[in-house]
C-alpha cells in the first residue's frame, strides 16, 4: 500500500457518475451524479430517505450499485466491501459505531490494521499508543489508548471512530449524521477537525439535514431529494432558505410557536423528586421535580443517554420508580402501571416507534386499538368490524399513507407509522402527552405535521412534556425549556441563547463561564 | 502422606477434570466466537464411543492406536459439530434449541447409544489404556508424585492446550478477531474479518476439543465403554465456562474443582466416613453446583457483568436494506 496521494492531479477525489440503486418496491439512488474534490468538506444534503445514506454504503462497499460507476482519483473502482473500500482509503464513520465495546481504544485500532502493527500474527496494543496519542494532538482527537470503549462517552465513541480512519490513512472520509449524538459545543469542536482534515487534502464527505451544520462547515453541497441529484451549490452562495428549498423542493416556513405564558400552581402533570433506573441497575433519573399546566409544553432538551428515555418511561409508567410521585390532575399514578397511567389520562409517544411505539406485525387496525381493546371489545371478542372502521377513519383524518387498515405496521414510513402512534395516543381522554423524539428521522413534511398535531394537543388543554435531542425542535414549540444532564434537570431562563443551552447540555453551568 | 484425604483429592480431581477441562476449552472457543453450542455432552458421547472403537479396530503400536483414537474422536466431535455450526450460522437457527437438539440426537438414547450397542463395545475392558507417564519412582515422591507425575499425557497435553488457547485469545491475530467476532461481528466484518469463516472454525474446533474430551472418559479415566458413559460432564463443562468468565486459565482451575467433587464419593466411601447420606450428596454436588452455577448467570444482565461475548447467541445478518 503506497501512502495516499494527497495532492489534487485533476481528477476529482471521489466521482460517483448516474449511480443507480433499487430495493424491492423502493429506487433509492436514480442516477445519481456527485463530485467531491480532495481538500474539500463536501456536504450531502437531503431529507430522509433522499438517498445519502444509501449512497455512502454504495461508495464504500456495502451495497453494490445496479448502474453507474465511481471513480477514485479518476480510476474506475467496484467494492465488494467494507474492506476493499478501506484499503482504497475509503473509510466511513456510521451512525452506529463499529467499535467492539469490550477492547480498548489501541485494539480496536489494531483490529482493522492491515499495514502496521495489526498485520503480524503476534498483536502489540502498546504499539500504537504514540500514534494515537500523536494523531489526537494533530487533529483535537484526544482520547485514551488504554481505555476500553464501553467507558467512553458517545462523542469520545465517535472520536476514535474518525481516529481509526485517520489512522487507517482515509483519502476520502464519509461521515454519517455525525452531530446527531453531540452538543452543539462537541459538534463545533467535530468542525474544526474535518476542516483541518480536509485541510491536509483529504476529502470530507458530511451528511446531513440540518440546514445550519451544513453552512457552517462545508465548502460545496449536493442537495438529493427522492433519490435524485437536485443541485450541487457553493456553500458560500447559498442560504439557508435556498437550501431548505432545494432539499424539500418548495419553500419551508420556520414555525416558532407565541410562548404561553401559562398560571397554573398545581400543574396537570406533577411530579416530585422521581428516581428511577436504567436498564444496567444503575440510577438514570435522579431527583426530578417538574409541573406542567394545561396547555403549557414543557420541552426537554439534552444529549441522548442523559435518562431522559427512563423519565418517559417512568412517567409513562413503563419503568418502574425507585422513589418519588407522579401525579395527574392531583392524583398519583400508581408506581409501574402503564394501564393506570393510560387510564388517567397519559399519553406515551415513545422514542423507539417500531419496538415500543407499535407492534409491529399486527395491522394498523389493531395497532390503533391497542389501548383502548378492552372498553371496546365484546368480553374476549374484538369487534373487528368497528376497528376497521375507526381506522380508516384515523388513517383519513391523520393522512397516514398506508394501502388499508389491515396492513402490518412495519410496512409503514417512519412518518407513517409516527402517526398511527400519535392517532392512538390521542383517541381516549389526553390529559397528559409525554413525546420523546417525536421526529427523528422524519422527513420534513412529516416533521411539519407532527409538531402541527402537538400544538393541536396543547390549544386543546393537555400538557404535553416534549423531550428532544433536536434544538431546533425544542426552539420551536416550547412554553418552557429544560436541560436534562445526568438524570437531574435544570431550569434554562427565558431567552437563554442556544450557545448557552448547548453548555448546560455538556453540564456546565453557562453563569460561571460568563463570569470567568 | 500420599494416602492423605486432600492429596488423594487433588490427584482424582486432576484426573476426573482432564475431561471437564478439554470440554470446557473446546466450548470456550465457540462462544468466543459468538456460538452458544449446548451440544457439548452429545459431542462427548460421540468421542467417547467413537474413541474406544478406534483403540478396539487399530491394530498398531499403543502410541499410534492411542493418537489414532484420540484422532477420531476429535474427527466426530467435529462432525457433530458442523451440524450445529450448519444450523446456527448458515441458516440462523435458535443456538439454544439447536444444541440441545444435539446432545438429544448423538447423546445416550440416540447415536451414541446406537454405535455402542451395535458395534459391540459394552462390557469389555479397552485394549490400550492412557497410563502415566512417569516411573514409578517419581509417582512415588511426596505429594508432587501422584498429583503432578501420576497422570496420563492427556493431562499435560491439556495444560499446553490452557496456554496456547491463552496465547492465541490474548496475543495473536486470529485470536484478536475472534474475540472481536463474538464481541461485536458488525465491527468485524466492517475491518473485512470473515464472521461465518470464524465462527464455523471456532464451533468445530470446539466440537474436536469435546471429541477427545469423550475419549478422554473411555480410554483413560474408566477405561471401558457404557451407554451415556459422560453422566452430564458435558453439561459441568458448559456451567465450568461461565464460572470461568470464558478464561481458558480459570477454565483449569474450575474443571479440576469439579473433578475433586466427583472423586469426593468414592473416597469418603473407600475410608468409611459416613457424612449422613454421603452418595446422595455428594454425588448431586457437580450437578447441584452446576445448576446453580446456570441459574445465577442465565439472567442477561449477570452475563454482562460476568463477561460473556456480547454477541453470544445471536446469529449475525449483515445490514441490509
Amino acid at each position: 500500500m503506497t501512502a495516499a496521494p494527497l495532492a489534487t492531479d485533476g481528477a476529482p477525489a471521489l466521482s460517483v457518475q448516474a449511480v443507480t440503486k433499487r430495493f424491492p418496491g423502493v429506487l433509492a439512488n436514480d442516477h445519481v451524479d456527485f463530485e467531491a474534490a480532495a481538500g474539500e468538506v463536501h456536504a450531502l444534503l437531503g431529507e430522509n430517505g433522499a438517498g445519502k445514506t444509501t449512497l455512502s454504503h454504495i461508495v464504500t462497499g456495502l451495497y453494490q450499485a445496479d448502474e453507474g460507476r465511481i471513480l477514485l482519483y479518476g480510476e474506475p473502482v467496484a467494492f465488494s466491501s467494507p474492506r476493499e473500500a478501506i484499503d482504497a482509503g475509503v473509510c466511513m464513520v456510521h451512525q452506529h459505531f463499529r467499535l467492539v465495546d469490550r477492547f480498548t481504544v489501541a485494539e480496536n485500532l489494531v483490529l482493522g490494521d492491515r499495514r502496521g502493527a495489526g498485520r503480524k500474527f503476534r498483536i502489540d496494543p502498546d504499539a500504537v499508543d504514540d500514534q494515537v496519542r500523536e494523531l489526537g494532538e494533530r487533529y483535537r482527537l484526544p482520547v485514551d489508548p488504554h481505555a476500553h470503549v464501553w467507558q467512553l462517552s458517545v462523542g469520545e465513541k465517535q472520536r476514535v471512530e474518525i481516529l481509526n480512519t485517520l489512522y487507517q490513512d482515509a483519502r476520502v472520509l464519509i461521515l454519517d449524521e455525525p452531530t446527531a449524538v453531540l452538543t452543539p459545543n462537541e459538534a463545533d469542536t467535530l468542525f474544526v477537525t474535518l476542516r483541518q482534515i480536509a485541510a491536509e487534502g483529504r476529502t470530507v464527505v458530511f451528511i446531513s439535514h440540518k440546514l445550519h451544520e451544513v453552512k457552517a462547515v462545508s465548502d460545496r453541497v449536493t442537495v438529493l431529494r427522492a433519490g435524485h441529484t437536485v443541485a450541487t451549490v457553493e456553500t458560500a452562495a447559498a442560504t439557508p432558505q435556498s437550501l431548505a428549498a432545494l432539499m424539500v423542493g418548495r419553500e419551508i416556513e420556520v414555525v416558532r410557536r407565541p410562548k404561553h405564558v401559562v398560571e397554573g400552581k398545581e400543574g396537570l402533570l406533577r411530579v416530585d423528586d422521581l428516581w428511577a433506573d436504567s436498564d444496567r441497575g444503575t440510577p438514570a433519573v435522579k431527583g426530578v421535580s417538574l409541573r406542567i399546566a394545561a396547555g403549557e409544553i414543557l420541552a426537554v432538551a439534552g444529549v441522548a443517554g442523559n435518562g431522559q428515555r427512563e423519565l418517559a418511561e417512568a412517567i409513562a409508567g413503563l419503568r418502574p420508580r425507585s422513589k418519588g410521585d407522579v401525579l395527574v390532575e392531583g392524583r398519583p399514578l400508581r408506581n409501574g402501571d402503564a394501564r393506570a397511567a393510560y387510564e388517567a389520562g397519559v399519553g406515551f409517544v415513545p422514542e423507539d416507534r417500531l419496538g415500543t411505539g407499535v407492534s409491529p406485525t399486527l395491522s394498523i387496525a389493531m395497532n390503533l386499538e391497542l389501548r383502548s381493546f378492552r372498553r371496546t371489545s365484546l368480553g374476549p371478542f374484538l369487534r373487528l368490524r368497528r376497528m376497521h372502521e375507526q381506522a380508516e377513519e384515523a388513517i383519513r383524518t391523520y393522512d397516514i399513507k398506508a394501502p388499508n387498515p389491515e396492513a402490518a405496521a412495519d410496512s409503514l414510513s417512519g412518518g407513517n407509522l409516527q402517526k398511527v402512534v400519535i392517532a392512538r395516543e390521542f383517541s381516549g381522554t389526553l390529559r397528559v402527552l409525554v413525546v420523546a423524539s417525536p421526529t427523528r428521522g422524519l422527513d420534513v413534511g412529516a416533521v411539519e405535521t407532527v409538531h402541527a398535531h402537538l400544538l393541536e394537543a396543547a390549544d386543546r388543554g393537555t400538557a404535553v412534556l416534549l423531550i428532544s435531542e433536536d434544538l431546533d425542535e425544542i426552539l420551536a414549540l416550547n412554553d418552557r425549556i429544560m436541560v436534562m444532564y445526568e438524570g437531574a434537570l435544570s431550569e434554562v431562563p427565558e431567552g437563554e441563547s442556544i450557545e448557552n443551552i448547548g453548555l448546560r447540555m455538556a453540564g456546565e453551568t453557562p453563569a460561571a463561564v460568563a463570569s470567568a | 502422606m500420599n494416602n492423605s484425604l486432600l492429596v488423594v483429592l487433588i490427584a482424582s480431581g486432576v484426573a476426573y477434570g482432564t475431561p471437564l477441562l478439554y470440554a470446557a476449552l473446546g466450548e470456550l472457543l465457540a462462544e468466543r466466537s459468538g456460538v452458544l453450542n449446548l451440544g457439548v455432552e452429545g459431542m462427548m458421547l460421540g468421542g467417547a464411543v467413537m474413541g474406544f472403537w478406534a483403540v478396539e479396530r487399530v491394530h498398531a503400536g499403543t502410541a499410534i492406536t492411542l493418537a489414532a483414537a484420540l484422532g477420531i474422536a476429535a474427527l466426530v466431535g467435529a462432525l457433530l459439530a458442523s451440524i450445529h455450526a450448519f444450523l446456527v450460522i448458515t441458516l440462523r437457527a435458535s443456538q439454544i434449541v439447536c444444541g440441545l437438539t444435539l446432545t438429544i440426537f448423538a447423546g445416550a438414547v440416540g447415536l451414541s447409544s446406537y454405535l455402542g450397542n451395535g458395534l459391540n463395545l459394552a462390557d469389555i475392558p479397552a485394549r490400550k489404556t492412557f497410563n502415566p507417564v512417569f516411573p514409578g519412582g517419581m509417582q512415588r515422591l511426596p505429594v508432587v508424585g501422584p498429583i503432578v507425575f501420576g497422570q496420563n499425557i492427556l493431562v499435560y497435553l491439556s495444560w499446553l492446550c490452557v496456554i496456547a488457547i491463552w496465547l492465541y485469545l490474548s496475543r495473536t491475530r486470529p485470536g484478536l478477531n475472534v474475540r472481536a467476532v463474538g464481541e461485536s461481528p458488525a465491527a468485524a466484518d466492517t475491518m473485512g474479518i470473515n464472521v461465518t469463516a470464524y465462527r464455523y472454525a471456532h464451533t468445530l474446533a470446539g466440537g474436536a476439543f469435546a471429541g477427545i474430551a469423550g475419549a478422554t472418559i473411555t480410554l483413560a479415566l474408566t477405561p471401558q465403554w457404557v451407554n451415556g458413559i459422560t453422566g452430564g460432564a458435558g453439561w459441568i463443562a458448559i456451567a465450568l465456562v461461565i464460572f470461568s468468565f470464558w478464561r481458558p486459565e480459570l477454565c483449569l482451575v474450575g474443571a479440576y474443582f469439579f473433578g475433586a467433587l466427583q472423586a469426593l464419593a468414592p473416597q469418603l466411601q473407600a475410608r468409611n466416613i459416613s457424612l449422613g447420606p454421603t452418595v446422595l450428596w455428594t454425588n448431586a454436588l457437580p450437578y447441584v453446583m452446576t445448576i446453580l452455577v446456570l441459574v445465577v448467570v442465565s439472567s442477561g444482565t449477570a452475563r454482562r457483568r460476568l463477561g460473556a461475548p456480547a454477541a453470544l447467541g445471536n446469529p449475525y445478518v449483515r445490514e441490509e436494506h
